[in-house]
């Protein structure tokens, strides 16, 4: 699966995530479950605005020196005998990664939970080349075996499915017979799945945090899924987005905290797991290989631009989880793996502007985003510049909307022309005005008054009251 | 006290009740109004939809107006957000950076100018009935006056208040964004006016035009037996 998912117009699709009443309701209940327990997990730390500082300083300073950390995490796993590769596009990684799978002769592959392969649509590649590949996370096995559906929410990415909708599922596609109870579901996941991680050639996973003091890497579950694809399969290939690092275990261990406690509420979740390269003399299990894939893709190119913040992103999904608009459209509108508001802002970055303009004017700029993220990325400042790319880079803005702001700005600033616009205001809208409402307005009121009322601007307008009340001599300064 | 009033665009042409309140209001706690007419928008509409360029030339047209002001009061929380914003938005440029600067500084929402600098938290206002209060994200989350307003409602006699249920998230008003995203707008707005219902609120009170705009302008369209009114025609009513 691509970045890019679903088909049809931005407006279609928001259409279609409208009318889903299933999936509006899973959302609004995960969102205000998640959202009180991110708070209560927040408050419990006493200081969580410190945290969240001392989470963007490690940020920055990691993408400040981002050269240094990737060199110095690259040494690091080749002298604990493991492989690395820097991938600058989608293509290349996934050539690599076919390279490895071909070369060891693989035929099933277990996979546990990666953005960045969604992103770089591995999978098929792998399919194409033979392979079984099955995807362990809970969500994303649902997701799988149901005919590829596309992930809705970077953390739970089948937010979007009720489990009576799953139980369906499972019914249609495996020799399930059971009922919608989560433990049923979640045991019969469990049956198919053991056997996948005992016959697995090759276990690809994805990377919370790469440390790069030791050139290890850290996987955060719940499922305890990622353990099994690592330590059972003879290779394994790990897949990293080239700013998911660390400088060191103390790093790592404030940025885990932040982001356990951001995306569920928990203080720790039920498995964090730091791995360093291949088995070694003495070592119980573990991959006899071991490969870490750096990828880039449109990464560095966003490095050292207005949108640089961006990338201190750590996918806890808190910004989604609180955001007004995917509350009620879902995830799949967006058209990208990347949804809500990181993924308006990032989708756009990686992905270009041809496919994913409108994403940036799907916020109200409520700032619910920013004051939830973790690391401080000033998510709605940078919906904010991509709309003023938008308009003066790529003008991409319709032609109506840049005389009507063209004439906002000549108005705006200077007092005659105001006066003169808003006295005449209440003759042009006369023919569309009754009961001082306007109930089916011109224009860019239309879509306002298709669902509103609109004031119809007063006769009087308070600078004419005002005027006349001093006039009057009553409150004369 | 001398106050120089930010009407705001919206309240001088469409809610001019509102300005007449705050007029009444500011007055009535003692302070004398001044309202310099060369006053129009503080750039929002464009800026927020990324004419930054266009935006610019009314901040500084506002900037020159209110240069001579002692205390810049404005019942709006997004609207005293934008001038918080100008410094920002001129940084690094040597002339308008610190002239930005100086407005930001006398900038004040008109709540937080009668709880901070007033000191003030019962205005003496009363009204009768069940109310709930929309809280704005501009003025809550990015200006982060929160709990001036409760205060001065507390004090309101015969009012009656009720918290609203998800009263975090966004209206859906968001300028532009009411009409870009008209069926998103929509949604929001329609789980806002659920919850004002769903506890009984003859009043929803608010502290912006804007927000009260889209929902009041909702409400009416659906015909619902609720009152909507600015935070200064509550605190105006004796």
């Amino acid at each position: 699966m691509a970045m890019k998912i679903g088909t049809g117009e931005f407006k279609e699709r928001v259409d279609k995530g409208i009318h889903n009443s299933f999936m509006r309701s899973a959302v609004a209940e995960a969102q205000d479950r998640l959202r009180t327990r991110r708070l209560e997990a927040a408050e419990e730390l006493g200081n969580w605005e410190e945290w969240r500082t001392l989470g963007e300083e490690i940020r920055k300073h990691t993408l400040e020196n981002l050269d240094y950390y990737l060199w110095q995490l690259s040494e690091n796993v080749a002298k604990r005998g493991g492989h690395v590769f820097f991938a600058q596009t989608a293509e290349e990684a996934n050539e690599y990664i076919r390279d490895v799978v071909v070369k060891k002769n693989a035929k099933k592959i277990v996979k546990s939970k990666s953005m960045v392969t969604e992103e770089i649509n591995l999978n098929p590649v792998l399919e194409a080349a033979g392979c079984e590949v099955i995807e362990t996370d809970l969500g994303e096995y649902i997701l799988q075996i149901d005919d590829h559906d596309p992930p809705s929410h970077i953390v739970a990415p089948a937010l979007h499915k009720n489990k009576e909708q799953i139980r369906d599922v499972f019914k249609a596609k495996l020799d399930y017979k059971k009922t919608e109870n989560p433990e049923e579901l979640a045991l019969h996941a469990r049956h198919t799945l053991r056997q996948a991680y005992l016959t697995a050639d090759v276990g690809i996973t994805g990377c919370n945090f790469a440390i790069a003091e030791s050139g290890s890497i850290t996987l955060v579950t719940n499922e305890g899924n990622a353990d099994l694809v690592t330590s059972l399969p003879k290779t394994q290939i790990t897949v990293m987005g080239m700013e998911r690092i660390v400088p060191t275990f103390e790093e790592m261990e404030v940025l885990v905290s932040l982001l356990t406690r951001s995306t569920v509420g928990q203080k720790l979740t039920s498995y964090i797991t730091v791995l360093t390269g291949p088995r070694e003399q003495g070592d119980v299990d573990g991959p006899e290989e071991f490969h870490l894939v750096i990828v880039d893709n449109g990464r560095s190119n966003i490095l050292g631009t207005e949108f640089q913040s961006v990338l201190q992103c750590i996918r806890c999904a808190a910004c989604v989880n609180v955001c007004p608009v995917y509350r009620h459209i879902g995830g799949h509108s967006y058209g990208s793996i990347y949804s809500g508001p990181i993924g308006a802002v990032l989708s756009p970055l990686l992905g270009g502007y041809d496919d994913y303009k409108e994403l940036p004017y799907a916020s109200t700029l409520c700032a619910a985003c920013t004051e939830a993220c973790p690391v401080k990325i000033p998510l709605h400042e940078l919906l904010h510049k991509h709309r003023q790319v938008i308009v003066e880079r790529e003008g991409k803005a319709p032609i109506s909307e840049k005389l009507a702001m063209k004439a906002f700005g000549l108005g705006a600033a200077s007092s005659v022309l105001y006066k003169l616009g808003s006295k005449m205001a209440p003759s042009a809208m006369n023919p569309f005005t009754a009961n001082n409402r306007i109930s089916n307005g011109p224009g860019p009121l239309k879509a306002w008054t298709e669902t509103r009322e609109f004031p119809a601007p007063g006769k009087e307008r308070f600078r004419d009251w005002f005027h006349n009340r001093q006039k009057g001599g009553e409150h004369q300064s | 006290m001398k106050v120089t009033l930010f009407a705001t665009c919206l309240v001088d042409l469409f809610h001019t009740n509102v300005g007449k309140a705050t007029v009444e209001l500011l007055e009535r706690l003692g302070c004398e109004i001044e309202f310099p007419e060369a006053q129009t928008c503080c750039g929002q509409p464009a800026y927020n939809s990324g004419y930054v360029k266009e935006a610019k030339e009314a901040m500084k047209h506002m900037i020159r107006t209110f240069e001579n002001a002692q205390y810049i009061v404005t019942p709006s929380g997004s609207c005293a957000t934008m001038f918080k914003e100008y410094p920002h938005i001129f940084k690094g440029d040597s002339e308008w950076e610190p002239r930005a600067k100086a407005l930001a500084d006398k900038t004040y929402e008109l709540t937080q100018f009668i709880v901070d600098v007033l000191k003030i938290e019962d205005a003496r206002a009363k009204l009768k009935g069940r109310a709930t209060y929309h809280t704005s994200c501009h003025m809550t989350r990015l200006l982060g006056v929160k709990d001036a307003p409760m205060k001065l409602l507390k004090n309101v006699e015969g009012l009656e208040f009720v918290p609203l249920p998800n009263a975090h998230n966004c209206c859906g008003f968001g300028g532009t964004f009411s009409v870009k995203m008209g069926p998103i707008s929509e949604q929001m707005v329609d789980e806002k006016v659920h919850h004002i219902e769903e506890v009984g609120a003859e009043y929803l009170i608010g502290a912006d035009c804007g927000c009260l705009m889209n929902i009041g302008g909702r409400i009416a369209r659906q015909g619902k037996p609720i009152k909507v009114m600015h935070i200064a025609e509550v605190l105006n009513s004796r």
